[in-house]
């Protein structure tokens, strides 16, 4: 049976979305419109600007820069023959267009692709529009970048 | 400032690069939820983890919200979760207005390859060159189209 179908795997994948939503139920950034408030640097000298995100990903950073820096000194993950790092090094123009694509969206909305999945819990109006987007634009995503991983590599590394 | 909430948001955060460290130490995986959901679609090849983790994301935020209610949106005792409506005097309806940010970041996050969590918070803690810069580049977008919208 493959690595990622026994029992410990799931588990661990589970183990970390649990988490992963907790952590995004707390730091309520599941709250588009706090979201927004941190993107919002005009209300910063009137004093209405809202913080919280960067105090919600400095602490998620620095977890994990530990738990990376533990990895480096193992040779593979727990439940997987090995630690699957991109491979990708280059600046090339899919990044900077996705990436500055990503923040008109976000701007937009709010909504990061890890809220967006944590939003089914609440589900507010317009969110099953919000996933079905989502989703289309990933694939045609998928459809313009070079198919297959090698010729993304070639291009990316 | 009334909405800032440091000690729940480090906490939160905390517990997102918890769940980051976890996947990476267990699986060697990038939690990354764009990847992580991207490759469900055709030709998907690693399709049942992927699946199990995102029922887990939701079942995580429902259960914190029985768990630590009225935090704020969500739960019995949080007021009700709601997307943003189009800023003032576009004159979009709403509904398209959350299917074009929808297909943004569909499509933007996929040729990318990530969004906060995969280069935001794993690519800054891999001190990955290319997350260093999707980072500057999303957030200076974002912070530039809710400038520009008037959104908030």
């Amino acid at each position: 049976m493959a690595a990622n179908l026994r029992l410990p795997y799931l588990a661990t994948a589970a183990l970390s979305g649990l988490l992963f939503g907790a952590g995004l139920y707390v730091s309520q950034m599941v709250d588009p419109l706090k979201v927004l408030r941190f993107l919002d640097f005009t209300a910063i000298p009137s004093g209405g600007w809202d913080p919280s995100l960067a105090f919600v990903i400095v602490p998620a950073i620095a977890v994990m820069f530990i738990a990376v820096r533990i990895g480096r000194r193992r040779q593979a993950p727990q439940f997987d023959p090995q630690f699957h790092e991109p491979e990708f090094h280059h600046i090339d123009a899919p990044l900077l267009v996705g990436a500055a694509l990503f923040g008109v969206g976000w701007g937009m909305s709010g909504i990061c692709p890890g809220p967006a999945i944590a939003l089914i819990a609440f589900w507010p109006d317009n969110l099953l529009i919000f996933l079905v987007a989502l989703f289309a634009g990933s694939y045609a995503g998928a459809l313009v970048i070079p198919s297959g991983r090698d010729k993304r590599l070639a291009l990316a590394r | 400032m009334d909405s800032f909430s440091p000690l729940p948001a480090l906490i939160g955060g905390a517990l997102i690069g918890l769940a980051s460290a976890v996947l990476w130490l267990g699986n060697g995986r990038i939690a990354g939820i764009s990847g992580i959901f991207g490759q469900l679609l055709p030709p998907a090849r690693t399709v049942v983890w992927r699946l199990v983790f995102l029922a887990a994301l939701v079942l995580g935020a429902l259960g914190a919200s029985w768990l630590i209610p009225g935090l704020g949106v969500g739960g019995a005792g949080g007021s009700p979760a709601q997307l943003a409506s189009p800023p003032p005097g576009w004159n979009v309806p709403a509904p398209l207005w959350i299917a074009i940010s929808g297909l943004l970041i569909g499509f933007g996050t996929k040729i990318g390859n990530g969004c906060t969590s995969g280069h935001g918070v794993c690519g800054i803690a891999r001190l990955s060159k290319r997350s260093f810069v999707a980072v500057g580049v999303f957030f200076s977008v974002a912070i530039l189209t809710v400038t520009l919208t008037g959104i908030v």
